[in-house]
């Protein structure tokens, strides 16, 4: 059998997304055939269970694993969905230094030992323990980022400790992009995100800022499940994108006013770019 | 500046653009992660050697990282008065 692939979800800063991006990934993923474990490393901050619309079905969690209470196979919480989707639940009076790296590594070799494909880690915002912890048994690692100024400068000293970790080529996803506000150079642009970033992480997916995200976590039903959902059609594409296909990046600047917006066309009127 | 610009404003006025020199400026720094100190320490000693030999502007006087390419560089700017004989 071969080895899974273990991703861990990062970002350094808190709320640009990564909970909301290992959930529709995994569902994504397991969509598309993969045998998936989802792992929430944010021990104390538990919200994998909601954006999974798991939370009522949990009895074990990542800590009762560790401590002996659980074995893994019976802390994972099926999808009741998806029978191929699996997540293991953060504790949630517990923290951060509940689990070692060496536990977490141990967690991760238990879980692939149960057959699945692709392991999920979600990583707390923050580069204390807590980032050491959920990065410990990953093999690769995703850098979710806002098109925004502090969460770009963190995404950049994240990148530089995955690196220390001995994790190298980190996927980007850039999420949240509002078209109208790139439109009107008041946002920046992926290209932007790319060229401050540098050529260490590597362009996996562009998200749209979409409401779909909101209502699709208040009813615990990942936006990917959602064929009308445009960040939802986002995320299917990077699951695929991680499996090895070449898909094209959608273009989210489109929308609904062909050949630019407002202000483009009434700069192509002043003779401008 | 074409007759856009001049109503709604060049687009290097953007805040877009204004966001991306501010984050290159600040990961420059964040990268070469040298102290605030440290920098300044490097300053007057970098002040101390020229002024033995020529009289300098130190109010014009600029020492900071700058990028090229893919590689920070610290760069100085001496403004020289004049040769001390």
């Amino acid at each position: 059998m071969a080895d899974a692939r273990v991703i861990v979800i990062t970002s350094g800063k808190g709320g640009v997304g990564k909970t909301t991006t290992t959930a529709n990934l995994g569902m994504a993923l397991a969509e598309l055939g993969e045998t998936v474990a989802l792992v929430d490393a944010d021990i104390g901050l538990r919200n994998l269970d909601l954006a999974l619309g798991l939370e009522n079905r949990i009895v074990y969690d990542i800590v009762d694993v560790v401590e002996g209470r659980a074995d893994a196979r019976k802390a994972l919480v099926k999808d009741k969905r998806k029978s191929n989707l699996a997540f293991l639940p953060a504790a949630q009076t517990r923290d951060k230094s509940a689990v070692s790296e060496d536990q977490m590594r141990k967690v991760i070799e238990d879980i692939k030992e149960l057959g699945y494909t692709m392991i999920l880690i979600d990583c707390p915002a923050g580069i204390e323990q807590g980032f050491k912890n959920a990065t410990a048994g990953a093999t690769e690692a995703i850098v979710v980022t806002n098109p925004e100024m502090s969460s770009v400068r963190d995404a950049d000293r994240i990148i530089g400790l995955l690196e220390a970790q001995g994790l190298y080529n980190s996927m980007l996803i850039v999420n949240r992009i509002r078209p109208k506000m790139v439109r009107e150079q008041e946002m920046l642009d992926v290209s932007d995100v790319q060229e401050v970033l540098g050529t260490s992480v590597k362009l996996i997916g562009v998200v749209p800022d979409d409401e779909s995200i909101i209502t699709s976590t208040n009813r615990g039903e990942p936006a990917s499940m959602s064929p009308d959902s445009q960040a939802g059609q986002a995320y299917r594409n990077i699951a695929r994108r991680l499996r090895g296909e070449e898909v094209p990046f959608m273009n989210i600047m489109e929308e609904k006013e062909a050949g630019g917006g407002f202000f483009d066309r009434v700069r192509k009127l002043f003779g401008g770019k | 500046m074409n007759l856009f610009e001049l109503i709604f404003g060049r687009p290097e006025d953007k805040s877009k653009s204004v966001a991306k020199d501010r984050l290159k400026l600040v990961l420059m720094h964040d990268r070469a992660d040298i102290p605030a100190p440290m920098l300044e320490q490097m300053r007057q000693e970098i002040i101390a050697v020229i002024a033995k030999y020529v009289e300098i502007n130190e109010a014009e006087l600029k020492v900071d990282l700058e990028r090229a390419d893919t590689t920070v560089a610290l760069v100085a700017n001496i403004p020289i008065r004049r040769v001390r004989s």
